[in-house]
């Protein structure tokens, strides 16, 4: 069973949250963790747009806080996301990971040490490949895995580097990623 | 397409073998270890960074279980001082988040301009982006002269990466923007020479800079203080071991002593959380209220 969602994404990446969080029903109840590689810029205005788009509570991950149902918790500038075995979220100020920080495939190593079979990892659009280890990780742990199909996606590199290192369960265009993590956490 | 055309191998990452569980109880006896053997004391570190640390580990050294590491950590002190270094925290620029800096100059600098002589700590203070940027801020307030800075660690080779004041010349660019960000008055290059894709900062910048070995986890007070700037060491502790820092901190201040903490840190949910004024919540900048004698 699905406990916890974690999502990756880089160019491209803020329409393709968008179409994910409008497909999520009002109450959908499983916690998402998001990295979207924004440079330094701050993503409260992203927040702010995605607010309209979903009743889900849409936050920036705070230091040490518990982990709670019906919310979507994104990495904030230049922190890597961290999750904590007891179900907490930490921050760090680590080094750069795949010239990334936040880093994908530190938020999907950390969250399969703590979920492990019971996450969802999602990787999508992308011009890099942060998150193809990461996706590998979660997979290797027996957590369920979704890429957005490199030949529709915006960015095809980070899913294809995912896809070269890892099978996927699930290989689908954006518009169909939604159903599927709302069918999987069902 | 694109994507197959270059189907290249990728080199094959490391994935730990042990379940979750396992790794758990793994990374529990390897901390009581460490700390049974050297008296470096990260039971109470916040778990995740330190599995990643430790992952990173078992793949360059080889390595298949942490067990197995626990072994090596044991019985081979080199390595274990080589495996120290993976744990430190590492500060990754200078004038991290300049609107701290910034709101610093605005709400601190006019009251450490009364005293006659200041007291300022550092602590964990890597390889000193943050002591280098401290000292410049206070040079150009003309306070630099008379203030004592105690910079501390208790990892000896970054302070004597600190002490050196030699960074990469690819940073540069990003410290120069923050700088100017962070009410820079000069240029950040005045303070550094350019040498040989290096650049080593003015000397004259830590003539009153001490260096110095300490453990915030294990050490204890070690002298009064009227500001303690510790950004971003605190994310990497556990609820308990951030408690008994502060606790630490607040000892060391004196009255209306000032409390700098990274953007992210806070002292919302900590123990200390009424014996502290806020200043700036935003650049995390905090004021010891005073403790006056009863008598």
């Amino acid at each position: 069973m699905i406990k916890a969602i974690a999502i990756g994404t880089s160019h491209g990446g803020i329409q393709a949250i968008k179409t994910i969080v409008a497909a999520l029903p009002p109450d959908f109840k499983i916690p998402i963790f998001i990295v979207l590689h924004i440079g330094r810029n701050s993503n409260i205005s992203f927040i702010e747009i995605l607010r309209k788009l979903t009743r889900l509570t849409i936050k920036e991950a705070e230091e040490k806080e518990k982990i709670e149902q019906h919310t979507i918790y994104f990495a904030p500038p230049n922190y890597h996301l961290q999750v904590e075995d007891n179900f907490t979220l930490s921050l760090s100020t680590a080094g750069k990971v795949n010239f990334s920080r936040p880093s994908i495939d530190i938020l999907f190593e950390t969250a399969c040490w703590a979920y492990g079979d019971e996450l969802l990892g999602v990787l999508l659009t992308g011009a890099n490949n942060d998150g193809a280890n990461g996706l590998g990780c979660i997979k290797f742990r027996g957590g369920a895995t979704i890429v957005e199909n490199p030949k529709t996606a915006r960015a095809p590199e980070m899913p294809a580097s995912a896809i070269r290192l890892c099978t996927p369960d699930f290989i689908l265009d954006l518009n169909d990623i939604g159903k599927k993590i709302v069918e999987l956490s069902g | 397409m694109q994507w197959e055309k270059n189907n290249h191998k990728e080199s094959s990452p490391f994935f730990y073998e042990g379940d979750n569980d396992l790794m758990n109880i793994e990374v529990r006896l390897l901390l009581e270890a460490i700390y049974l053997r050297y008296g470096y004391d990260f039971r109470h570190y916040s778990k995740a960074h330190l599995k990643r640390r430790i992952s990173h580990r078992l793949s360059i050294s080889h390595i298949k279980t942490i067990s197995q590491l626990q072994d090596k950590i044991l019985w081979d002190r080199q390595f274990f001082f080589e495996f120290l270094e993976d744990l430190s925290i590492n500060v990754t620029e200078m004038f991290r988040d300049p609107e701290c800096f910034l709101e610093f100059r605005k709400s601190i600098i006019p009251v450490l301009s009364t005293y006659a002589f200041i007291k300022i700590w550092i602590a964990g203070c890597a390889t000193g982006e943050e002591v280098y940027s401290l000292a410049i801020l206070l040079e150009e307030e003309n306070l630099l002269n008379r203030t004592q800075i105690y910079a501390t660690d208790f990892n000896k080779n970054v302070l004597n990466a600190a002490r050196q004041g030699i960074y990469s010349n690819q940073n540069m660019d990003l410290y120069s923007r923050n700088y100017k960000k962070a009410g820079g008055k000069k240029e950040l290059s005045d303070y550094y020479t350019s040498k040989y894709g290096s650049v080593i900062f003015d000397k004259s910048l830590i003539k009153r800079i001490v260096f110095a070995d300490h453990n915030l986890v294990t050490d204890s007070v070690f002298s009064e203080v009227h500001l303690i700037s510790c950004r971003n060491v605190l994310i990497y502790f556990e609820k308990k071991l951030q408690n008994h820092v502060i606790g630490l901190f607040h000892k060391s201040l004196s009255n209306k002593g000032f409390l700098c903490l990274g953007t992210k840190e806070s002292l919302r949910f900590t123990n200390y959380e009424d014996k502290f004024t806020t200043i700036d919540e935003k650049a995390k900048i905090y004021r010891k209220k005073p403790i006056y004698s009863k008598k």
